[in-house]
């Protein structure tokens, strides 16, 4: 049983009907990151696949930017408890760049220029629920934002979208990733309000 | 496993607010009795919820200001925000002896153990300046003498959060070393002109590359960006840099 705050009547609106628990809706695009914004210029970044031993595929951006590319809109959740809704993107999606890839390994662990990992299953990752994006509403991705290129997998908090990603290890079991070793829970679906691990 | 010290607990639990007192024009902060609290780090923060008689909740984070305490008592210090859901009851209804609810302690990254030896150097953009207090606080209670250097950059002298008992920490032996960055309005003698914070100041007035700081950044999402690139400008090792950003977001209100 919730306490009830003497005096607090708060502000509702419509839109908050649309937003998984406990989020509020905002119309700007703000920023979360552990820690300094990633500089990569495009003729050195790469975006490798392996499964632990082997390098699977490896793309450097002029590869990565001939394959064949799609345009997305979707709702943003972030575990800080923003949701945006309609963010529009274009990128290349996870099926295309899984496709024909002789592994049947059910997890993967995205790394970041920065050090930065997360972990989701294989299953998340195909049947266009995922996407490598580089541009945001039409423009060139910024760095701020994760560019040149950042995971989006919008239907997990946002923080499974990592910024700035260079490449994916497929495992035979899950492991947790940066935040997921700091308390943050293994999946993180914002309609099941998975915030923290043992939540 | 690491984790798990870091998770406090994700339940909420019922708090007290036993003291309020006002910072600044704007800011508050406000001492919470909380039954079974698990303690916390430095750095970290919790989840408020405030239910109306409806049943109708808002849930907002705030960082911890205190130091870590086994007394069950924390304070978190809240900035008003004009068009804000959440912080104008904070910060103007809110009265000694209300309840509401609190989760956490939260966060495992933006943190500063008593443990650690190693120089640390605290950039604070306005109200970021919360968990740094935490961290400074956190080392005078354990006696730590590790040294620390704060740079606070704050839009005008009676805008400063924590300014008494930063200038007694200050003159202090072991103290931590202040320097304040104005933005639009100074004292009246004042070497620096208002502005933002620059590539000068941070190579007065941060650790030199080679003493190998532990860096901590909090503040807004343009001032974060902007301190960590002056930070790496000055060379020092990104992967040393923790940022924690916030505002202008429209939802921390």
């Amino acid at each position: 049983m919730a306490i009830v705050s003497r005096g607090f009547s708060g502000r509702r609106s419509a839109s908050d009907a649309l937003l998984p628990p406990g989020q509020h809706l905002t119309t700007d695009f703000p920023v979360l990151s552990a820690g300094p914004t990633q500089h990569i210029p495009l003729d050195r970044w790469e975006f490798t696949i392996d499964d632990g031993s082997n390098v699977l595929n490896r793309w450097n951006w002029k590869s990565f930017r001939e394959l064949p590319t799609e345009r997305i809109a979707v709702d943003l959740h972030c575990v800080t408890r923003w949701s945006k809704l309609g963010t529009s993107w274009e990128g290349v999606s996870l099926d295309v760049l899984l496709a024909g890839m002789a592994s049947d390994l059910p997890y993967a662990m995205f790394r970041s220029y920065g050090d930065y990992t997360t972990n989701l299953p294989v299953k998340d990752l195909i049947n266009k629920q995922a996407w490598i994006v580089f541009k945001y509403d039409g423009e060139d991705l910024e760095a701020e934002h994760g560019g040149p290129a950042r995971l989006l997998v919008p239907h997990l908090y946002l923080w499974k979208s990592a910024k700035w990603v260079k490449g994916a290890t497929l495992m035979s079991e899950d492991k947790p990733g940066f935040w997921e070793s700091l308390g943050y829970h293994i999946y993180g679906d914002p309609w099941q309000e998975q915030r923290y691990s043992g939540a | 496993m690491a984790g798990a010290a870091l998770l406090g607990g994700v339940i909420w639990r019922t708090a007290k607010v036993i003291g309020l007192q006002d910072e600044t024009a704007t800011a508050r902060s406000l001492t919470l009795d909380l039954r079974d609290w698990p303690g916390h780090i430095a750095g970290q923060h919790v989840d408020v919820r405030l239910t109306s008689t409806d049943g109708y909740s808002a849930i907002r984070s705030y960082s911890i200001a205190s130091a870590p305490s086994i007394n069950g008592r924390i304070e978190v210090t809240i900035e008003r925000l004009p068009d804000g859901e959440v912080s104008p009851y904070l910060t103007q209804n809110i009265a000694v002896g209300d309840e509401l609810e609190v989760r956490g302690p939260v966060g495992g990254w933006f943190i500063w153990r008593p443990e650690q030896e190693e120089p640390i150097q605290l950039v604070a953009g306005g109200s970021g300046i919360v968990p740094l207090m935490a961290m400074i606080r956190s080392r005078f209670s354990a006696a730590n003498t590790a040294p620390f250097r704060l740079l606070y950059s704050v839009r005008a002298p009676e805008a400063i959060l924590y300014r008494d008992e930063l200038q007694a920490l200050s003159n202090r032996r072991d103290s931590v070393i202040i320097t304040y960055a104005y933005t639009r309005e100074t004292p009246k003698v004042w070497s620096r002109p208002p502005g933002r914070i620059d590539a000068e100041l941070f190579a007065t007035d941060t650790w030199p590359s080679s003493v190998r700081p532990t860096n901590y950044v909090c503040g807004p999402t343009a001032f974060v960006e902007r301190a960590t690139d002056l930070l790496i400008a000055v060379g020092q090792d990104r992967r040393m840099i923790k940022t924690e950003r916030f505002g202008a977001t429209g939802v921390q209100k």
